[in-house]
């Protein structure tokens, strides 16, 4: 009923080398062979989103913006469409952090879910002023499930940075 | 003097300010990329970066197939190789003619393949994956720079004209396909002649052979061929088949579809053309030269 649908946890301080760490890994993701299969979530910018909502002082758009820069070197596509992208990403997802901590997982997810829109959209009309083809509305449906993917992505991320369970009785937290 | 905040307050520039810097770093990249093709250099540098993680990502597929290998065989391994001692030294003797015959197996091999060669060089190449951009129609293959791949060099498969290699890395090329929406080849009519010039589809995977005049003479199953007046393709590989013809009085031009010959999404195996090394040159001097003095350069022809 309360604005916290879940126990809020006091959590360890993120460590940097695991943020590059999830990014990379993302960035793996986005780079599997995946034939043409054209609704994939594009995990690099949930996992720039996450840290943008929940680290914003330790990741921002220049991040943001480079690694945006090695997708777009390692998918061949546009040279600055992803950077673009990303920043802008980046930017909402700052903007909006104090404001999306306060709701619970699935809410926040919808509050994500535009981000991620906008961002696709994005390079959609930056791909389509340089001259590409509309690649369906399926292109889309990446958002949708990046967005369902933000409860998960939630939990596994922020896994390392969990206090373990008290074993003292007595300590309040 | 100002007020200033404490150092561990400061932030740096407002979002806002970083954003405007990022965005307009981005376009400047991308009106590079798109119209200039300034930014080659800057994307291999950092493909370099993305080239462990590619490598990585390709692995799974590679590595499960050998890892089932593996786990197959072990259980029978300990048998075999107790019989395989045993055999070895009966057939150690055997073993010597084989390697002999082997090696003059490879050089006939060799000395086959050498005639059979065509008149253009060419480089066996396979795709390793469809392109990740979903804006545009492309392939990756596994040759690259260090197997002496050049971009604009063309690919076909063994039916028909695939596409041309746009970009090249040191291991990979790109290679777009003549479905792309941006890719244009030229052709020609294999029935009269006709010559045209092919545009890719983009998504619906179709060709549409645009401004033809609305009296041309084309009609539906007409195979085209590449017509080889561009010098990148040779002439007189099938690249599509008409399928529809709508001719409308009210526009200049017949609006033709056609369905791509080679098989721009199942093939597997590619072969990369390398480019006419004795191509006449085409430039715009020797035209207009050819223009001003055409007495003078007749009579010198025919001596």
């Amino acid at each position: 009923m309360s604005f916290y649908e879940q126990p809020q946890r006091i959590l360890l301080s993120a460590k940097a080398a695991y943020m590059a760490l999830t990014l990379v890994l993302a960035l793996l993701f986005n780079l599997l062979p995946w034939r043409d299969l054209i609704g994939l979530p594009d995990m690099v910018a949930l996992v720039l989103t996450f840290w943008c909502v929940h680290q914003p002082r330790k990741i921002g758009i220049g991040i943001a913006w480079f690694v945006g820069l090695v997708m777009d070197a390692g998918n061949g596509a546009l040279l600055g469409q992803h950077a673009f992208a990303y920043a802008f990403l980046a930017f909402a997802a700052i903007a909006l952090h104090r404001r999306i901590l306060w709701f619970s997982l699935w809410r926040q997810a919808a509050h994500v879910l535009p981000l991620l829109l906008a961002s696709q959209l994005l390079m959609l009309a930056v791909r389509v002023v340089a001259g590409g083809a509309f690649p369906g509305l399926a292109y889309f449906a990446g958002s949708f499930i990046g967005a369902a993917l933000w409860p998960t992505a939630t939990f596994l991320l922020l896994l390392p940075q969990r206090r373990p369970e008290s074993v003292d009785e007595n300590r309040p937290i | 003097m100002d007020y200033q905040p404490p150092p561990f307050f400061s932030r740096g520039p407002a979002p806002l300010v970083r954003l405007g810097f990022f965005v307009c770093l981005a376009v400047l990249l991308m009106v590079l990329d798109a119209r200039f093709r300034y930014t080659e250099s800057v994307r291999q540098v950092i493909a370099l970066l993305a080239y462990p993680l590619q490598r990585v990502a390709l692995a799974p597929g590679e590595l499960f197939g050998a890892a089932a290998g593996f786990f197959t065989t072990q259980v029978s391994l300990k048998q075999e190789n107790e019989q395989l001692k045993a055999k070895q030294l009966q057939a150690a003797n055997e073993l010597l003619t084989v390697q002999a015959l082997r090696a003059e197996n490879e050089q006939l091999r060799r000395l086959l393949e050498a005639r059979e060669r065509l008149p253009r060089h060419s480089t066996l190449a396979e795709i390793l994956y469809q392109g990740r951009d979903p804006f545009s129609r492309k392939v990756i293959i596994d040759k690259g720079s260090q197997q002496g791949i050049q971009p604009g060099q063309a690919v076909i498969d063994d039916i028909g004209v695939l596409g041309q290699v746009t970009r090249v890395y040191p291991l990979l090329s790109e290679v777009t396909l003549i479905t792309d929406k941006e890719q244009r080849t030229p052709v020609q009519v294999l029935r009269n002649g006709l010559r045209a010039i092919i545009y890719g589809g983009g998504d619906s995977g179709m060709l549409d052979l645009s401004y033809t005049a609305a009296n041309a003479d084309v009609l539906a199953d007409d195979v085209l061929v590449t017509s080889g007046i561009d010098g990148t393709y040779p002439p007189g590989l099938p690249v599509a088949k008409v399928s529809r013809i709508e001719r409308d009085a009210a526009y200049s031009f017949a609006k033709i579809t056609c369905i791509p010959t080679a098989g721009t999404n199942q093939n597997r195996q590619v072969l990369v053309l390398s480019r006419e090394a004795n191509l006449p040159a085409a430039s715009v001097e020797t035209e207009s030269a050819a223009g001003k003095l055409p007495k003078q350069k007749r009579p010198r022809k025919r001596e």
